[in-house]
C-alpha cells in the first residue's frame, strides 16, 4: 500500500486486522468459482467442498492442540464464538447466576457481559494492577458454584499482556465452573496446546492470523453442555446452524498451517523487531513509557505513552508518512474517555490519551522499523509544542496546578 | 478513520497561531482531561478599543481540537471582544467546512475558550454551565446529558417524545435502545416505569385516493410542501430547491449547509414525507445530481 504522495506504506497495526497471505489467497479462491458447491449437497459438486472443510478444521486443530477435530466449531467472528460461548454457560446452567471476567477484555465480552447485568445476572470484574496483571487470589474468591463461566483473554488487545489463562482454568476446573479464554490476539503467536489444559472453550479469529474477515472459531471441549447461539441446520454438527462460509473456512485452515511453521519466527525474529523499535523510541523521545507487563507479552506488542499528547494527533501525523498504528485515545474510539485497559492500569489521563500501540506481523521489517523509529520523535515534538502542558523543553511543573481547565 | 474536511486537514497539519501570546492579558483555559481535550487560549488585547490585537492557542486534544484551536484563533483575531463573543461554536465548525458529529464538542470548546478568555480579561468569573455526557446519537450529535436533562424537565415518557424534543433519535434510529434506557432511568427517579408504546395498529399512511392534479397543482402542492420545510432548513443554514418533477420522482436540490451534510439523506426523506402528505400519493425525493445527464436542463 503507497500513501497518496507515493511512500511506501508501513503497517505496524496487526492487532487490529492484518494483510491475508498471499498462499492463503491461493487457498480460498478455488471455492468462490469450481469450488461453489454446498457441502452438504450429495452431489459432486458438494462432496469436494466437504472434504475441503474437513481438512480445515484438522489444520486449526493442530495449531489449537486440540484433542478431537469436532472440537472445532466455525463461527462468523471472534465476537461470535465469544457470545455463543458465554450465553451457552448461561443457557446450559439456568441456576447459576453469576459470570466472572476481568476489566480488560475485549468489547466483544465487555458489552456483553454489561448487557446481561441488566438482565439480572452477577458479574465480577477482576481488576488489574499498574502492568496489567491480575490478582489470582481475588479470583478464587469469586469461585463458587453460582458461577456459570469465566470468560478471561488469553492476551490483551491493546497492551499484548499474558493472562495467566492456564491456571485460570485448573482453578475453575477445581471449583467446577466452565472455563472460557477469548485468545484472538494470542493464537499464532503463542503455543496452545488445549488437548492438556482445562480451558472448556476458547475463541479465535482468522483476520488476526492473516486469514480473511468474516471467520472465526469456538473450541468446545468434547462433553462440555453446550446450547447453540444459531439453531437451523445440522452445520458444525448442530452446534452453529448455517451454510458454511467455505472459502473462508478453506483460508483459515491454510492460515493456520502457516502460523504453525512460523510460530517460532514470532516468538525471535518478530520479537527482535518489537524490541528494537521500543527501545529506540523509549531512548529517544523523552517522558515515554511502555504499558503493560514488559516481561510477559505477546512478542509483536509494543504499546507506548508519550504523556503531555494526544494520540488521535500522533496518529493523524503517523499517517502522514505512511505509518498505521492505533491509539488508546477517546477521540479514536469515538467516546469520550479513554481506553478502559489504560484506566485499569491507573495510567493518567495525560498519558493514556497518547498511547499509541505498534502491533507487528512476521511481515514487517527491520528496515521498516528503523522508518519508524526515525519518524516519532519528531511527532511527539511537534505536538507537544502545542500542548498546554508542556513548557519550552519538558513538562510544566506540576502540570496538574499549572494548567486547570474550567470543567473537569 | 474521521471523516475530516481538508480544511481541518489543513489547519490540523499546519495550525495558525500555535503557541502562547507574549504579553497576553487575556487567559481562557477550558477543557476536561478526562474527554482528552484541553484547550489554553491566549489574547493580546487592546486596552483601549477592546480588539484583539494577537490571539494563540496550546491544545493537547485530536486532529479536529486542534484544527478548531487554530480556526478560532483565526476568526477572532482584529475582532473587538463583544463582536469576538458573537462567534458561535457551528461559526467555527463552518470555517473548518464542517467537523463530524462525534467532533462536534471540539468546536464548542474553542467557543468556550473564547468567553472564559474575556471574562478572565474582564475580570470576572467564567463559569462552565455545559456538562457533557456519552454520545447517544451520532446523527444529530446529542449526548446523554442533554437527554437526560429534557426528559426530566418536560416529564417525556417515550422515545418519540425524546425524538421530537431533542432530535436524538430522529436519524438511523440505531440508538434507541440507548434512549429508552435513560428514559427507563430517568422514569424511575419520579417512581414511573418506562412501557415501550406497543406498536399501535399503524394507521397506515394510505394516502387518500387521489383527485386527479393537473401537473401545475401538483407542482404547488409540492412547493407548498418544501415551504413548510424551509425554516427548518434554514435554521441549519441550509436551504432546499425544487428543481423537477417528473412523473412518481421529484428532484431537488440541496444548498447551503444541506449541501454535502452527512444528514442530507436523513433529510431527504424528511422532505419525501412531507411531499407524500401534501400530495395524497407516492413521489420519491431523490437529489437533482441523481437526475438523468440527458434530462437536465442546467449543466
Amino acid at each position: 500500500m503507497t500513501t497518496d504522495s507515493g511512500i511506501q506504506g508501513i503497517y505496524f497495526d496487526n492487532n487490529a486486522t492484518t494483510m491475508v497471505a498471499p498462499e492463503v489467497v491461493e487457498a480460498m479462491l478455488p471455492f468462490f468459482s469450481e469450488q461453489f458447491g454446498n457441502p452438504s449437497s450429495m452431489h459432486l459438486f458438494g462432496n469436494k467442498v466437504g472434504f475441503a472443510i474437513k481438512q480445515a478444521r484438522q489444520q486449526v486443530q493442530t495449531l489449537l492442540g486440540a484433542e478431537h477435530d469436532s472440537e472445532i466449531v466455525f463461527t462468523s467472528c471472534g465476537t461470535e464464538s465469544d457470545s455463543t460461548a458465554i450465553l451457552s454457560a448461561l443457557k446450559a446452567q439456568p441456576e447459576r447466576k453469576e459470570i466472572i471476567t476481568t476489566v480488560v477484555e475485549h468489547p466483544a465480552v465487555l458489552a456483553l457481559c454489561e448487557h446481561l447485568a441488566k438482565e439480572g445476572y452477577k458479574v465480577h470484574y477482576l481488576e488489574v494492577d499498574g502492568k496489567g496483571r491480575l490478582d489470582l487470589d481475588a479470583y478464587r474468591k469469586v469461585l463458587s458454584d453460582r458461577v456459570a463461566i469465566v470468560s478471561v483473554m488469553w492476551a490483551n488487545n491493546e497492551t499484548g499482556t499474558l493472562f495467566p489463562v492456564l491456571e485460570m482454568a485448573e482453578m475453575a476446573k477445581a471449583a467446577g465452573v466452565l472455563f472460557h479464554t477469548d485468545a484472538v490476539q494470542a493464537v499464532g503467536k503463542v503455543a496452545i496446546d488445549l488437548k492438556t489444559s482445562s480451558i472448556d472453550m476458547l475463541s479465535l479469529s482468522g483476520h488476526k492470523l492473516h486469514a480473511p474477515k468474516g471467520i472465526g472459531v469456538l473450541y468446545l471441549r468434547r462433553n462440555t453442555r453446550f446450547r447453540p447461539l444459531l439453531r437451523g441446520g445440522h452445520q458444525e454438527r448442530g452446534r452453529r446452524a448455517g451454510t458454511e462460509n467455505s472459502a473462508a473456512i478453506v483460508a483459515l485452515g491454510k492460515a493456520c498451517e502457516m502460523a504453525m511453521e512460523h510460530m517460532a519466527q514470532e516468538q525471535t525474529s518478530v520479537r527482535a523487531l518489537r524490541d528494537r523499535l521500543e527501545q529506540a523510541i523509549i531512548a529517544t523521545v523523552p517522558y515515554s513509557f511502555v504499558t503493560g507487563d514488559p516481561s510477559n507479552r505477546l512478542p509483536n506488542t509494543a504499546n507506548i505513552a508519550f504523556e503531555y499528547i494526544e494520540g488521535e494527533a500522533i496518529l493523524l501525523l503517523l499517517n502522514k508518512l505512511g505509518i498505521a498504528a492505533s491509539s488508546g485515545s477517546a477521540c479514536t474510539s469515538g467516546s469520550l474517555e479513554p481506553s478502559h485497559v489504560m484506566r485499569a492500569m491507573g495510567i493518567p489521563y495525560t498519558a493514556a490519551h497518547g498511547t499509541t500501540r505498534f502491533s507487528l506481523s512476521r511481515y514487517n521489517t527491520l528496515e521498516e522499523v528503523e522508518r519508524v523509529i526515525a519518524a516519532v520523535p519528531p511527532i511527539v515534538a511537534q505536538l507537544r509544542k502545542l500542548s498546554p502542558y508542556w513548557g519550552e523543553n519538558g513538562p510544566v511543573e506540576e502540570p496538574e496546578k499549572a494548567f486547570a481547565p474550567a470543567y473537569a | 478513520m474521521w471523516e475530516y474536511s481538508e480544511k481541518v486537514q489543513e489547519h490540523f497539519f499546519t495550525p495558525r497561531n500555535a503557541g502562547a501570546v507574549q504579553d497576553a492579558n487575556a487567559l481562557g483555559d477550558v477543557g476536561s482531561l478526562a474527554c482528552g481535550d484541553a484547550l489554553r487560549l491566549s489574547l493580546k488585547v487592546d486596552p483601549e478599543t477592546e480588539v484583539i490585537l494577537d490571539a494563540g492557542f496550546q491544545t493537547f486534544g485530536c486532529g479536529s481540537a486542534i484544527a478548531s484551536s487554530s480556526a478560532l484563533t483565526e476568526i477572532i483575531k482584529g475582532k473587538t471582544l463583544d463582536e469576538a463573543l458573537k462567534v458561535t461554536n457551528q461559526d467555527i465548525a463552518d470555517y473548518l467546512d464542517g467537523l463530524p458529529p462525534e467532533k462536534m464538542h471540539c468546536s464548542v470548546m474553542g467557543r468556550e475558550a473564547l468567553q472564559a478568555a474575556v471574562a478572565n480579561y474582564r475580570g470576572e468569573e467564567w463559569k462552565d454551565d455545559h456538562e457533557e455526557g456519552a454520545l447517544i446519537c451520532k446523527c444529530f450529535a446529542v449526548d446523554s446529558v442533554l437527554i437526560e436533562e429534557t426528559i426530566r424537565n418536560n416529564k417525556l415518557t417515550t422515545v418519540e417524545d425524546v425524538v421530537n424534543f431533542t432530535k436524538a433519535g430522529g436519524g438511523c434510529s440505531a440508538c434507541h435502545e440507548g434512549v429508552e434506557e435513560i428514559l427507563t432511568r430517568v422514569m424511575a427517579e419520579s417512581g414511573q416505569t418506562f412501557a415501550p408504546a406497543a406498536p399501535a395498529p399503524v394507521a397506515v399512511a394510505m394516502p387518500t385516493p387521489p383527485t386527479k392534479m393537473t401537473g401545475v397543482q401538483r407542482i404547488r402542492k409540492i412547493e407548498a410542501a418544501l415551504e413548510a420545510i424551509r425554516p427548518n432548513l434554514q435554521r441549519d443554514h441550509g436551504d432546499v430547491e425544487l428543481i423537477d418533477v417528473d412523473g412518481k420522482t421529484v428532484y431537488v436540490k440541496m444548498t447551503g449547509a444541506c449541501a454535502g451534510c452527512q444528514m442530507a439523506a436523513v433529510t431527504l426523506e424528511g422532505i419525501q414525507e412531507r411531499i407524500i402528505d401534501e400530495l395524497g400519493e407516492f413521489v420519491r425525493v431523490v437529489p437533482a445530481e441523481l437526475m438523468p445527464k440527458s434530462e437536465r436542463a442546467y449543466g
